[in-house]
């Protein structure tokens, strides 16, 4: 199998896996469930790889100091990595088992087969349990990278049609959620933010204040950080809205009204050359004059705004302080990043501090999880021994969670007489991605969090440095897989932008795939050729031309489109190792100048299929997301603060504009799996653009395109 | 603060609370009923729809004082004798769900619906789930769950 962290981290076998006397096996993992069915995908793998009924295997929650420490479940990385390590951990167990077996049984190994969990030796009536062998003990020893793992011609339950672990208890009403908790002696808790970003409490009103705390609210300042937390939750609500309109904040300046795609090109910022998707230190070149042989030469720049995570239930903790200990019940995807933070933030001993997860509404990256939870944690520290279940409402996490960064892409690209790109050159400017919480040297992890900059003492955020990583950040996708000739490509990481960002589903990539295939469907155009075709040319790996196939040929690629339709398509391959996918969208633009999507065919990649349900909706509802990111959504601000702040001022897709997905999912047994919640993302934007210019003969390049832009373009 | 009853899944209960209190707040803390989620509190996304007299109902803003001799059903009503009800089975069937917090009030809007109409035309079914949002993009599943019941084959 591939180099493991998880398991380089975490070697013992006892950290993933445990039989229980009755039978039962609990799998640890790092990697948590946020809707991406990761549980149900490591459950098939367990059960594959130890030959037990998918029923015995439960996936627990993550701890810190009880599970393993897989970093943050980001990045499309959880297949790859906890996937692998569960199945080294399960069959290292089962060739364990066996052997054991046949020790006890006195046989030798080869005759032992095994049904659920039984272990019997061939032709005999010899047999021993799981749970007869190792039920309640220890394994006691490591991990091997290497055992021997089943045959993919063997599977059973791999790549098979399974129900969706938790699926029942949601959609019974079960508690699921963090939400959902419920301790003795529970606090409801609210924050009074601030109007904006730079506001700060200048002072509260005594008589208010005196109100909400005769009225049994407790009241929680530190600084600007500003808390009220009541049992009864509407009381809670009703104190902090009191509490809000009764304070004096100095607002300072108010946020600088700018024009972001001016600043994103004229602000300060540090330039990098990408050399197979790794910045490099070193001077940026400017860009070349066109090749002598160039029989065309096109530029063009595309944009697109800041855009939220948006998730339905607003970010939630349970926070509880008891003597010199912490315990937070969050719904972070990196538990324990969110401690190491939580530690350096508070001062406190990192093993006093524990921090579990519990799912919370889908989050697709970094969302309010990790503040809220440090919100939580004031709040229990101000108020020891009392449970608080802190809730963000709608307008915190509208107006407070870190955003994807607004974004421009400068293109130029040089056609040959081969109706090949001789010379392509893009330019990214962005800010950062990464900024979720990270414990870093010289002290300065608190400065990712929240609440950190409102206290007494509150430090300033942080100003982030480059992500060097491959394909990481704003660079993310930069990089075409297509076979392009003289590639100068460029990260510029912007400073001084106005908004709070951070990671959202598929970082930069959105925005640079975005970019890439609406100037590759403009050079195909420029060139004369299909737009499949000038792909098709231009791709050397044969998977990617196989994924790009399928979805043209479902969509009907080549046959007529009916009047008044657009048909378009983009490709791209995660991070250019990770799943690949296809998009290719049938649209109209009706008279409304509206966007209605009619037909879609999407075609994956992810290698190996295990969760084959679980793998198809996470390509339909990337699509989906990433298609309400393309029609309706952008963040606003003024002076004032940000303007998004409630549903009605931040639209996002409705039931009105679902169209019929088709999916074509490639299975690769014999490949290793692949991570694939975010492979459609970037074609996603990229295929409705070319449709739209199909039905209209308009290119939109800054993203949204609402019926104003297409109104502004037409204009044009 | 003020007694008020509530008629909650064929159950009668009383409770105290300010009377403005909304609904939600209502059937969650006190009454344990967590299956409607708080998601705006706003009336702008769906997720805490119940039933009151079998119409579709958002319950995070009204009070819970308005609803006194009102059958209210949440999700949790819907199961029979322990098993969920052919509509939520067909969410389970079609995975109709990813995060699965704005689940229970589609839930609850398609069996709204279906309580009326059994047939609906898939206008219909879109038109009936127009004020509730989706995020994990899981609505083509949703319309699939909602037409299995329709056709009959759940």
């Amino acid at each position: 199998m591939p180099d493991s962290a998880s398991l380089k981290k975490t070697p013992n076998l006892d950290k993933w896996i445990s039989i229980a006397s009755d039978g039962r096996i609990l799998i640890h993992t790092g990697k948590v469930d946020i809707g991406q069915r990761i549980s149900t995908a490591l459950a098939l793998i367990a059960a594959e790889e130890l030959d037990v009924d998918l029923g015995r295997i439960d996936i627990a929650r993550t701890e810190t100091g009880v599970d393993p420490d897989e970093g943050i479940t980001s990045g499309s990385n959880s297949m790859e990595e906890a996937g692998n390590a569960v199945r080294a951990a399960t069959a290292t167990a089962r060739r364990h088992l066996l052997s054991r077996a046949a020790d006890s049984l006195g046989v030798d190994v080869s005759t032992l087969e095994i049904s659920d969990g039984l272990i019997q030796s061939r032709g005999t009536n010899l047999s021993v349990t799981y749970q007869e062998l190792a039920g309640d003990q220890p394994f006691g020893i490591d991990v091997d990278p290497e055992a021997p793992v089943k045959d993919p011609a063997s599977y059973s339950v791999v790549g098979k049609p399974t129900v969706t672990r938790g699926l029942t208890e949601i959609v019974t009403g079960q508690p699921h959620f963090v939400q959902d908790m419920k301790m003795p002696g529970m606090l409801h808790a609210r924050i009074v933010r601030p109007p904006h970003y730079k506001a700060r409490l200048k002072a509260l009103d005594d008589n208010a204040a005196k109100r909400i705390t005769d009225g049994g609210c407790e009241l929680v300042r530190d600084g600007s950080f500003l808390a009220v937390a009541s049992a009864d939750e509407f009381a809670a609500v009703k104190a902090a809205e009191r509490l809000f309109e009764s304070s004096d904040w100095d607002l300072g300046d108010g946020l600088e009204p700018q024009d972001v795609y001016e600043r994103l090109v004229t602000n300060d910022r540090l330039s990098l050359p990408v050399v197979d998707g790794i910045p490099q230190k070193e001077v940026v070149n400017p860009i070349s004059p066109p090749p002598a042989e160039a029989t065309a030469t096109l530029n063009a720049r595309y944009e697109k705004p800041y855009l939220m995570h948006g998730s339905i239930g607003p970010s939630a903790a349970v926070a509880l302080a008891e003597g010199n200990k912490l315990t937070i019940w969050s719904h972070s995807q990196g538990v324990y990043v969110l401690r190491a933070s939580l530690s350096e933030a508070l001062g406190m001993d990192i093993d006093n501090l524990t921090v579990i997860h519990v799912p919370g509404s889908g989050c697709y990256g970094h969302n309010g999880a990790d503040d809220a939870a440090v919100d939580a944690a004031l709040i229990a520290l101000a108020l020891p021994g009392k449970p608080i279940l802190l809730k963000w409402t709608r307008e915190d996490e509208h107006a407070w969670e870190p955003y994807a960064s607004c974004m421009a892409m400068d293109l130029t690209a040089s056609i040959g007489n081969n109706g090949k790109v001789i010379a392509w050159s893009q330019d990214t400017y962005s800010d950062t991605y990464a900024m979720r919480p990270r414990p870093e040297p010289g002290g300065a992890g608190p400065a990712r969090l929240l609440a950190m900059q409102y206290r007494e003492d509150g430090v300033t955020p942080l100003v982030p440095k480059p992500n060097m990583s491959r394909h990481a950040g704003l660079h993310r996708n930069l990089d075409p897989l297509y076979s392009f000739e003289n590639k100068r490509l460029v990260k510029n990481l912007v400073r001084d932008l106005p908004l709070r960002t951070s990671a959202l589903r598929t970082l930069g990539a959105f925005g640079n795939v975005f970019a890439i295939e609406s100037f590759v469907d403009e050079l195909a155009e420029e060139a004369g050729v299909d737009p499949v075709t000038f792909r098709l040319n231009h791709l050397v790996d044969q998977r990617a031309k196989d994924v790009l196939q399928a979805a043209a040929d479902k969509i009907g690629w080549g046959s007529e489109v009916s009047e008044g339709r657009g048909r378009g398509i983009a490709f791209a391959q995660y991070k250019n190792i990770q799943a690949y996918a296809a998009v290719a969208v049938e649209l109209e633009v009706n008279d409304k100048a509206e966007i209605i999507m009619h037909r879609v065919a999407l075609a994956g990649d992810a290698g190996q299929v295990v969760d084959r349900a679980g793998l198809i909706a996470q390509y339909e509802g990337g699509f989906l997301q990433a298609a309400s990111w393309t029609l309706y959504e952008e963040v606003t601000f003024d002076q004032t603060g940000i303007t998004s702040r409630d549903w009605e001022t931040y639209p996002i897709l409705g039931f009105d504009n679902i169209p019929e997905i088709e999916t074509v999912m490639i299975d690769r047994p014999n490949e290793p799996f692949l991570g694939a919640g975010e492979a459609v993302s970037g074609p996603t934007a990229g295929a409705i653009a070319n449709a739209v210019h199909m039905a209209t003969g308009l290119r939109l390049r800054r993203l949204p395109f609402t019926p104003d832009a297409i109104r502004a373009a037409a204009m044009e | 603060m003020a007694k008020i009853s509530l008629k909650v899944n064929g159950k009668t209960q009383e409770v105290e609370c300010d009377p403005a209190t909304p609904l939600i707040y209502v059937l969650r803390n006190q009454l344990d009923l967590v299956g409607a989620k708080l998601g705006c509190g706003l009336e702008q996304c769906g997720a805490c729809a119940v039933m009151v007299d079998g119409e579709h109902t958002l319950s995070c803003v009204r009070a819970a004082s308005e609803f006194e001799g009102a059958e209210i059903t949440t999700v949790e009503g819907l199961a029979r004798d322990g098993k969920p009800s052919a509509l939520q089975q067909a969410f389970i069937d079609e995975g109709a769900a990813q995060c699965g917090y704005c689940t229970a009030g589609l839930v609850i809007a398609a069996t709204a619906l279906l309580e009326k109409n059994p047939k609906p035309a898939v206008a219909e079914v879109r038109e009936a789930l127009h004020e509730h949002l989706c995020r994990c993009g899981s609505h083509l599943r949703v319309l699939k769950a909602i037409d299995r019941v329709v056709q009959g084959g759940a």
